[in-house]
């Protein structure tokens, strides 16, 4: 068994609203020769075994991991897709690296949801065929109502939530690959149309395209391969009620529980003390609010207010999406957790440019699956 | 530091049927329950859940994954699906095994789940949505008929004739008759029932197939210390090897499934074993038509390329014989709920092992078997090995 696991390697391709000149595979190559360059690592020779995040319904294809092998190098490879998020992705790297029979794993995500004409019909699908569908209830219908009753129990306000969308899309203007960049106002954002009620347009994340792929290694492996291993102290998942009808609908007990069980690996006790830097699910801006607060960043009902003081911006105490988050860089389906990821991993080396946060040791990122799922994952990285 | 060992202790099976009543929620449900209930365990017991289901066209839903997990009893747990297309059966246990051997769970449920009736009016449409949207699916293909190209690559290279092939699937069907979970068990089929069925592309005929059907199995991992704890008769996961090739299955050599030697061989260097042919006692490889039973044999090593139909010839294939091949009744003969199908060839190995197996018990307390399955374009192998 090997205890310790790294991050040696990032590649991704930049992320936009359209990529009409490339195919998902021509994407995915882009991303992963800029990772196995980053590592110093060739695909054929020294990847033992590769991991894919996927979901069919996104890619238009049954059984999809057939496509997933040959733009990553990993044709007569063991490699495998999960059908999650990927930060379910690196954690499934994680454990296979200490299992001990492999040394260096590579994880790839990606999105390619402009080619998706109908993504509403689509992830009504996700739906229970029985109870729910029948009811035609549109995804972000269900998130209207998630939001409603957390606002409902927790006593945060419409602004608060609004003030997450400024902050982070305002950060994006400093990410490079992030399209979404905008400066804003609370005002702007609700005096934007409404989705549904108090869910509003402007606190939706926009999709993108992009791919992007890390490269995993062993200690032994790591240290010879990087002089800025990114270490992997924790990774936690977790799925609450998949029923509409029997879950919490005020908190996020999914990364609650994720985070559980990241935090006991990694030895952590106050997580706002020993987190520097979080990247944090906000593909519906309540969703960022919602999830500092079960990832025990701050009591309930508090995560708008320190928001909105500024608590979570770059220069602040905890800088939360300083990338631009999900709002800022697009939702990216399965590639999220990765995205997210992938800002801590650039932070932890100390090369994020001009968003450059300083005196980082360890950075946390969080994930969602979407509407309807209850489904979530937590990592925690240090340098 | 040594690898954490990993042991099967209990496992759980529906009924294979044509057209299950019950949604998949349900199926998985009644799989997880009997697979607890076989240990004497209950869901606060299990510290991760582990699923696998084949393509989400069939249940025609979207985040299959997630609409199961409560099913599988994956809730307020962590859970993940994992999914290697036809291979997937036998995967979902390997992700078990790196749960646990990871070092951060002792105690994994692994679920399989299929539902293929649900599609209407036949899942065979289904598979149309598996090829390239550009090179390949204006052609209309399914898989009938590219199996059809496989076999008829695999008769011509090695002069094998479809009587040679035939015989897989009268013993697998008649294997299949003493098992309480069957479809399509016929302990009196003969060699004419297979040539004289009906063709559907030639060389494949109606007999030569596994039946679609609904079912879900579900088994139980645990660590070492655990496993000791919870039974007598463990069974150990002593190797996995699993390898995807290309997708351009197109260039691919369709009479040898190199993709299978190397799972294979992955298995057994983790297991330790040199001569598989003599170490493996009982072999499952994926049946889903007759003659891919004695393709991945040449793959598993357990025959020589081109000689596999004469382990069925001479008898060594048989349940009495020397290596006993799907003694639980395969594919062809339980039937073919795609991931659960891979899952059950674990659990047959599992009480195989134990001893457990009832009329189908494989004489002469064998000590190691081994589980294979195949997917995706003609694509991934995927190998478990299991002793006691």
């Amino acid at each position: 068994m090997q205890e310790r696991v790294a991050i040696v390697g990032v590649g991704c391709t930049g992320f936009r609203s359209i990529t009409p000149e490339q195919s998902y595979k021509e994407m995915v190559y882009e991303a992963a020769m800029r990772a196995y360059t980053d590592a110093g690592v060739d695909p054929r020779r020294d990847v033992e075994s590769f991991v894919t995040v996927a979901e069919d319904f996104h890619e238009g294809t049954s059984i999809f991991d057939e496509y997933t092998p040959d733009q990553i190098g990993g044709a007569l490879k063991p490699v495998h897709t999960i059908t999650g998020d990927g930060l379910h992705g690196i954690a499934t790297a994680y454990m296979l690296i200490r299992t001990g029979q492999f040394d260096i794993v590579a994880v790839e995500g990606h999105s390619k949801a402009s080619n998706i004409k109908t993504m509403s019909e689509v992830t009504a699908y996700a739906q229970d065929p029985v109870l729910n569908r029948p009811l035609k209830l549109n995804s972000h219908f269900i998130a209207g109502l998630e939001m409603n009753r957390y606002l409902f129990e927790t006593g945060t306000s419409q602004e608060q939530c609004a003030a997450v969308v400024v902050k982070n899309r305002y950060n994006a203007l400093c990410n490079p690959v992030a399209p979404y960049g905008a400066d804003l106002t609370i005002e702007d954002v609700l005096s934007g149309s409404m989705l549904s009620w108090p869910l509003r347009m402007r606190e939706t994340a926009e999709h993108a395209d992009g791919a992007i792929l890390m490269v995993l290694a062993s200690e032994d492996k790591a240290s010879y391969l990087t002089d800025k291993p990114i270490w992997i102290l924790g990774a936690g998942w977790n799925n609450d009620s998949a029923a509409l009808e029997n879950r919490d609908w005020a908190h996020a007990i999914y990364a609650e529980e994720a985070a559980r069980m990241a935090y006991r690996q990694a030895g952590i006790n106050n997580p706002l003390e020993a987190i520097d830097i979080a990247e944090i699910d906000d593909t519906y801006a309540y969703k960022e609010l919602q999830a500092l607060e079960a990832l025990g960043f701050c009591r309930e009902g508090e995560a708008g207010i320190l928001t909105v003081e500024g608590f979570t911006s770059p220069d602040n105490d905890l800088p939360v999406n300083v990338s631009g988050g999900s709002l800022g860089m697009g939702n990216l389906l399965e590639a999220n957790g990765l995205a997210r990821a992938y800002e801590i991993v650039l932070q932890l080396r100390g090369e994020a440019g001009v968003r450059q946060v300083e005196d980082v040791n360890i950075g946390l990122a969080q994930s969602w699956r979407g509407v309807p799922s209850s489904s979530g994952a937590v990592l925690i990285l240090a340098n | 530091m040594g690898m954490r060992k990993v042991a099967v202790v209990g496992a759980g099976m529906t009924k294979f049927v044509r057209r299950a009543q019950e949604t998949p929620k349900e199926l998985s449900w009644e799989a997880a329950h009997m697979a607890l209930e076989s240990c004497e365990m209950t869901m606060d017991d299990i510290e991760a859940v582990c699923l696998g289901t084949a393509p989400d066209a069939f249940d025609g839903v979207h985040l299959n994954g997630e609409y199961l997990s409560d099913g599988a009893g994956a809730w307020r747990k962590p859970y993940m699906r994992s999914y290697v297309g036809g291979g997937t059966g036998v995967f979902v246990p390997i992700q078990g095994w790196y749960h646990i051997a990871s070092g951060l769970f002792d105690v994994v449920m692994v679920v399989a789940e299929e539902k293929m009736s649900s599609f209407y009016p036949h899942a065979q449409a289904a598979f149309l949505t598996i090829f390239d949207h550009t090179t390949e699916r204006p052609l209309k293909p399914n898989l009938l008929w590219i199996f059809a190209l496989e076999m008829n690559r695999y008769m011509t290279t090695y002069g094998i004739s479809k009587a040679d092939i035939a015989q897989v699937a009268v013993q697998h069907k008649r294997n299949a008759a003493d098992h309480p979970c069957a479809l399509l068990g016929d302990a009196n089929i003969t060699l004419d029932d297979i040539l004289n069925s009906e063709v559907l592309a030639w060389p494949v005929q109606r007999f030569d197939v596994s039946p679609v059907s609904d079912g879900a199995v579900a088994v139980i991992l645990a660590a070492e210390h655990i496993a000791k704890r919870i039974t007598d008769k463990p069974v150990w996961i002593e190797g996995v090897g699993w390898t995807l090739d290309t997708a351009y299955w197109t260039n691919r050599d369709l009479a040898y499934p190199r993709y299978v030697e190397y799972a294979a061989r992955m298995a057994y260097d983790m297991a330790g074993i040199k001569e598989p042919r003599k170490e493996i006692h009982i072999a499952e490889p994926y049946d889903p038509f007759d003659y891919k039973a004695l393709h991945h044999l040449e793959g598993l090593q357990l025959a020589d390329r081109g000689k596999a139909p004469e382990l069925y010839s001479d008898g060594t294939a048989s349940r009495t014989g020397n290596m006993p091949v799907c003694p639980s009744g395969g594919l062809l003969g339980v039937g073919n709920p795609i991931a659960a199908a891979g899952l059950m060839k674990i659990a047959e190995l599992f009480w195989q092992l134990r001893g457990e197996a009832g009329a189908r018990q494989v004489p002469g307390h064998p000590r190691r078997g081994l589980a294979q399955a195949w997917g995706d374009l003609m694509q991934v192998g995927t190998v478990v090995i299991m002793g006691r």
